[in-house]
């Protein structure tokens, strides 16, 4: 057993146990803390895949961005203690066959599938590679995803302003 | 460990926010469901760039954090309105277009 094999199957256990709980636990803020907990441990399966710059980037607008304004929300929605906020799952037998059936083809086709290559050398530091590529071949799609950013969050708050 | 440890890791977590996705009856939850998918196919991709040594994979992963922000932001906006029209964001009481 490797260092990597190590830390895989802990981040691994904590993404999965992290994120049985954000569906699971039925106070809705507990469920956000615990998102924020998966997110984490996304990004920590991030890091083991050598890809630091994504780690961060998932910290900061993940962790830190997503997490806040959904806090916000449920803040503004529900009561945060008292019965309301305690939310009761409906058709959790069909939710789990779909579920399971999900992951069973998805399983079912990995194994079908060819010998996975194994792990390449890692050819340079791969946040320079993505600073390359985001002024290069993908320059167009890195200016239409400000503007789709521009336009979201002018619509989130023509949405939610209050009438004057 | 290899890339089918990965996948496989990704795809059980994309069956447990589907799992949410089903069964929650509050609005925010059924986001919070859509975040653990959207964070498993991002998991695949900067998989699947780590292990092709791509970084195609790396740029999307990036995009798709950016543009799920972007669907989070607009998406907690119609939750509030919601709310704001019907007092409730339980999913099973949100029936205006039924008729």
């Amino acid at each position: 057993m490797t260092g990597e094999t190590v830390a895989f199957w802990v981040v691994a256990a904590a993404l999965l146990a992290s994120s049985l709980a954000v569906v699971l636990t039925p106070n809705l803020f507990h469920a956000v803390l615990y998102l924020a907990a998966a997110l984490v441990a996304t990004g920590l399966v991030f890091l083991l895949l050598d890809a630091p710059f994504l780690f961060g980037v998932q910290l900061l607008l993940y962790a830190g961005g997503v997490v806040t304004i959904v806090v916000f929300a449920i803040m503004l929605t529900e009561r945060l203690v008292g019965e309301r906020i305690t939310q009761a799952s409906r058709h959790v037998f069909n939710g789990g066959v779909v579920a399971a059936a999900v992951f069973v083809a998805v399983a079912g086709f990995l194994l079908q599938g060819p010998a996975t290559p194994p792990r390449p050398p890692l050819a340079g530091d791969t946040t320079v590679a993505i600073g390359r590529a985001l002024v290069g071949p993908f320059a167009v799609t890195l200016e239409l995803l400000g503007l789709l950013l521009v336009a979201a969050l002018l619509g989130a708050l023509y949405l939610a302003r209050t009438e004057e | 460990m290899s890339l089918g440890a990965y996948l496989t890791l990704a795809a059980l977590v994309f069956a447990i926010g589907l799992f949410g996705v089903l069964t929650r009856r509050n609005a925010v939850g059924i986001l919070l469901g859509i975040e653990l998918m959207l964070n498993a196919v991002n998991i695949n991709l900067v998989a699947f760039a780590r292990f092709h040594g791509d970084v195609a994979g790396l740029v999307f992963t990036l995009f798709t954090i950016a543009i799920t922000v972007a669907e989070v932001a607009v998406g907690l906006a119609i939750v509030i309105v919601i709310f704001r029209v019907r007092r409730t964001v339980d999913a099973d009481r949100l029936d205006l277009l039924r008729g």
